[in-house]
């Protein structure tokens, strides 16, 4: 895994294995596959419990939204100069066509604004290719959202 | 019109709500339950779960789980509501985070701002204790026929 050209790699790596690490993202069974220039790559493979449509077998949209909130996350961490805790304050996805049931699904973010402030993020969910995108995800999430840290100071390397 | 959509059918008119969430493995997983108010419109909650936090040392539940809870919430509401046994498709989901979702039971209803020929528009509101408060809301777009 390559965090090199994270604004802090340390941070980046621990933010990234932070998130996906989390019980919800454990839940699904997110996977951190790692940061390539500043783009993230999350992995979440088909289970018959994340179905929501029981007729197709096709994936609920809230694992779609998961995926691309959390991988949004980690993008703003890749742009991350030191610690800080993060909130999502709005997220839209566009559902461009249905996933394929039994594929694993793949989430590529990039933060391509990190205002002062505010974040903006971007982010593609595909099966084989981002160039053949199965969702759209654009995020915004809040600098320093929160005093208390996500991480602790005794778990941070 | 698949069995799926035959067995929700049933399930409505016998208002078998425990049933209706059963049927969708992911709003299983989550812990989603679903009743009436006292109005008789749908209402779905969502006990607090360990397993649904995002954020551990606040604790808070996750944003995508908050997304994924609101987006089955406007679906479901959308069948029960319809007459038309073809399950819509959704075509785009917005969300607003309001305040974070804390380890208490989290309550969503809806409400199908238009209904037209080919798209319905559904909005989504989330609150815990308060319901002046809500923790998210959401709009969202559904594709209601095939157009095949």
């Amino acid at each position: 895994m390559s965090h090199a050209d994270a604004a802090n790699p340390e941070v980046l790596k621990a933010m990234g294995e932070l998130f996906v690490s989390l019980p919800h993202c454990r839940t699904l069974g997110f996977e951190y596959l790692g940061t390539v220039g500043r783009k993230p790559t999350l992995k979440v493979d088909w289970r018959e419990d994340l179905v929501g449509n029981p007729a197709s077998g096709v994936v609920h949209g809230g694992v779609i939204t998961s995926i691309v909130d959390t991988t949004s996350a980690v993008s703003v961490a890749a742009n991350m100069h030191d610690y800080e805790t993060i909130a999502t304050l709005d997220l839209r996805i566009d559902y461009l066509k249905a996933a394929t049931p039994g594929k694993a699904i793949y989430c590529t973010a990039e933060c391509y604004r990190m205002a002062s402030q505010i974040a903006f993020t971007r982010a593609v969910c595909y099966h084989d290719s981002p160039d053949d995108p199965i969702a759209h995800g654009v995020a915004t999430f809040m600098r320093g959202s929160n005093p208390k840290p996500m991480l602790q100071v005794e778990d941070k390397p | 019109m698949s069995d799926f959509m035959e067995t929700f059918d049933r399930l409505r008119d016998e208002k078998r709500f425990a049933e209706v969430i059963a049927a969708v493995p992911y709003a299983r997983l989550m812990g989603v339950e679903c009743g009436e108010d006292a109005n008789g419109e749908l209402l779905f909650s969502l006990p607090f779960y360990e397993r649904n936090v995002g954020n551990t040392t606040l604790p808070a539940l996750h944003g995508g789980l908050i997304g994924g809870f609101l987006e089955n919430a406007a679906l479901l509401h959308l069948m029960w509501n319809r007459e038309s046994l073809e399950a819509p498709k959704i075509v785009d989901f917005s969300l607003d985070y309001l305040r974070s979702g804390k380890a208490q039971t989290l309550h969503a209803q809806c409400e199908i701002t238009k209904q037209g020929k080919r798209v319905a528009h559904v909005l989504i509101e989330a609150w815990q204790e308060d319901r002046k408060k809500p923790v998210a809301v959401a709009r969202a777009h559904f594709l209601l026929s095939t157009g095949s």
